[in-house]
């Protein structure tokens, strides 16, 4: 590669993980809040929707009444579960008030238990059930292409949901149609529901398998900021669909969470609501 | 409405949604299509062969052909997938459901194979279940056309109508009853196309001509039935229905598809919350299909116009 790939300033940097640590506290909230939600696999997945928000995309809070708003790149939850950290993400960008997050997964709301897109501002597609972000990614990016528009689709995958055989189906057909503006991510956190992905139905070698199908696949540290937004500009540079596998701790930033599948669709109670507040205040 | 001149003459309908779509593809940049390695079978080879950069053969992969279809939609195109009915609906349920219904996207699912009449290919393709399983989706509009001329009519009216349409079409050719200048599609109508006074015959697709062929025969026996043409399964044209039912007090559903869940529901539930009449439904059972030709399978299950003609005598 010729060009120079640029780092994060110190600046954005300290920017994003301010981000950052709003938006564990508000999934945190949002989940307390609602009694259910599923924190694990929310909290895995902050920092490349900061990075991702902030500086990779070309974003449209204004939403359908800006004039770029066709140019926006889209961004699709394929594990809808994850509603929380998108929801805070697009509330911290200036899509709709930080104060609506609190409505989250109540009657009523735009902020539905999974993203709904005849609801939430930002959001592109309702997704929940898994398996369906890639090919609808793969249409996106089909329909961009034929309008010649520029912008890029990315989704984000959990690592138990590439199970579902669907997705395999949309990564041939990305590879087929040489879909390179597609720029997919795995939250790798290694757990599913009942325990490890190894365990239940074994996902590796995970990298080999995305590579065997005609993508371009890198592995990163999920949580390592500078790390994502370069694998993002690499990602850019390709002439195939790229997939960056992100290694990322379940539960990420609250002590009790971390790395436990037993997180992944249960409310704090008010102790340990209380516990995980000042552990990400800190 | 109906054809003047009686022709004997079978048309394919698969070819003429084929058509269709070539002649919508010339006047719309913005149609689009996918199917799922069945191209040849659902006639939108006709489309990809005019317009191969707006035709995307998702393989043998219904479920990302539907959902693709979605993603398409959401940059402004108009999607028309297809593959057989089987195979759209059972396949890809989950993805017309969530990813297509709830989020009212523009997409338009037309399946072909639907029914009984699949033949030698047998059960396991022989969708019964498919219009069933579409009406229970909320946002879907579902359309069972019984000629060509209403095909295309159908057609033309889902790449005008902004949200989800599933259209069933039969493999059987079929005879001309509409009459191209005359006939005019309305989503919110059931049409008349033979009053009465004895009972009432509900029917669409290819099971139409069955029953108007069932009601020449009653006639000879003395009864004279209305026949009720009921294209779009949902949503259902209660006044039509209704109105027939106060006339004959008793009706007749005659589909290619199961019992439940189709045209026979829908008026059950119609005419049980607002004329209660007695409704014989008459279809496939509870049951599976099985391989045949097509003519010996509506013979068995008594589809066909003599057949029905009989069923209906032994209880009017």
């Amino acid at each position: 590669m010729t060009e120079q790939l640029q780092s994060l300033t110190e600046n954005d940097l300290r920017e994003i993980k301010a981000l950052c640590k709003e938006m564990r506290k508000d999934i945190v909230t949002m989940i307390h809040g609602a009694k259910s939600g599923h924190p694990g696999g929310n909290l895995s997945a902050v920092e490349i929707m900061a990075v991702l928000y902030k500086k990779c995309m070309n974003i449209c809070p204004d939403w359908n009444n800006s004039p770029d708003f066709e140019k926006r790149d889209r961004f699709i939850l394929s594990k809808g579960h994850a509603s929380a950290a998108l929801y805070s993400v697009l509330a911290r960008c200036g899509y709709f008030p930080p104060g609506e997050l609190s409505g989250f997964r109540k009657l009523g709301s735009n902020l539905q238990g999974h993203p709904s897109c005849r609801h939430a501002k930002g959001v592109e597609v309702s997704t929940g059930s898994l398996g369906q972000g890639l090919s609808m990614a793969c249409g996106i990016a089909l329909g961009l292409r034929l309008d010649k528009n520029p912008a890029y689709v990315y989704v984000y995958m959990g690592d138990g949901e590439l199970q579902e055989g669907s997705v395999w189906e949309a990564v041939m057909n990305a590879s087929q149609n040489n879909l390179n503006k597609i720029i997919a991510f795995v939250d790798r956190n290694k757990l599913q529901i009942d325990g490890s992905t190894e365990n239940i139905k074994a996902l590796e070698p995970l990298k080999d398998k995305f590579e065997a199908f005609g993508w371009n696949a890198m592995e990163i540290d999920g949580h390592d900021i500078d790390e994502i937004y370069q694998a993002v500009n690499t990602a850019k540079t390709m002439d195939r669909p790229t997939v960056i596998i992100a290694e990322t701790v379940k539960g990420k930033g609250v002590s009790y969470m971390e790395n436990k599948a037993g997180w992944h669709g249960k409310a704090p109670n008010d102790e340990e609501f209380k516990i995980a507040m000042d552990e990400l205040s800190k | 409405m109906l054809n003047k001149v009686k022709s004997n003459e079978k048309k394919s309908i698969r070819a003429e949604y084929g058509r269709t779509l070539v002649e919508l593809g010339r006047i719309n940049r913005n149609i689009v299509v996918l199917d799922a390695d069945l191209s040849c079978s659902t006639q939108t080879a006709m489309f990809a062969k005019e317009f191969p950069e707006r035709f995307f053969n998702a393989g043998i992969a219904e479920q990302d052909a539907m959902t693709t279809a979605a993603g398409l939609s959401t940059t402004g195109k108009i999607p028309f997938v297809s593959t057989f009915a089987m195979f759209a609906t059972g396949r890809a349920y989950d993805q017309i459901r969530n990813s297509i219904c709830y989020p009212k996207f523009n997409v338009k699912i037309v399946a072909t194979h639907g029914g009984i009449t699949v033949g030698e290919d047998g059960a396991s393709h022989q969708a019964l279940e498919d219009v069933a399983l579409m009406r229970l989706i909320p946002n879907m509009i579902v359309i069972v056309p019984a000629d060509c001329t209403e095909t295309h009519e159908a057609i033309k009216f889902a790449a005008e109508y902004n949200g989800p349409v599933y259209i069933r079409l039969a493999r059987t050719n079929v005879v001309d009853i509409f009459a191209p200048d005359s006939y005019k599609f309305d989503v919110n109508k059931a049409y008349v196309i033979k009053e009465g006074k004895d009972a009432t015959l509900i029917s669409n697709g290819e099971t139409l001509t069955e029953t108007i062929d069932c009601a020449h025969l009653l006639s000879e026996k003395g009864k004279n039935v209305e026949i009720i043409h009921m294209p779009v399964v949902k949503p259902v044209d209660k006044d039509t229905l209704i109105a027939s039912a106060k006339k004959t007090n008793r009706v007749f559903t005659i589909e290619n598809h199961s019992i439940i869940g189709a045209v026979g529901s829908a008026v059950c539930e119609t005419l049980s919350e607002n004329y209660p009449v007695k409704v014989t439904r008459i279809g496939i059972s509870d049951e599976f299909g099985q391989s045949g030709e097509q003519r010996e399978l509506m013979k068995h299950y008594r589809l066909t116009g003599g057949c029905l003609a009989e069923r209906i005598l032994e209880v009017l």
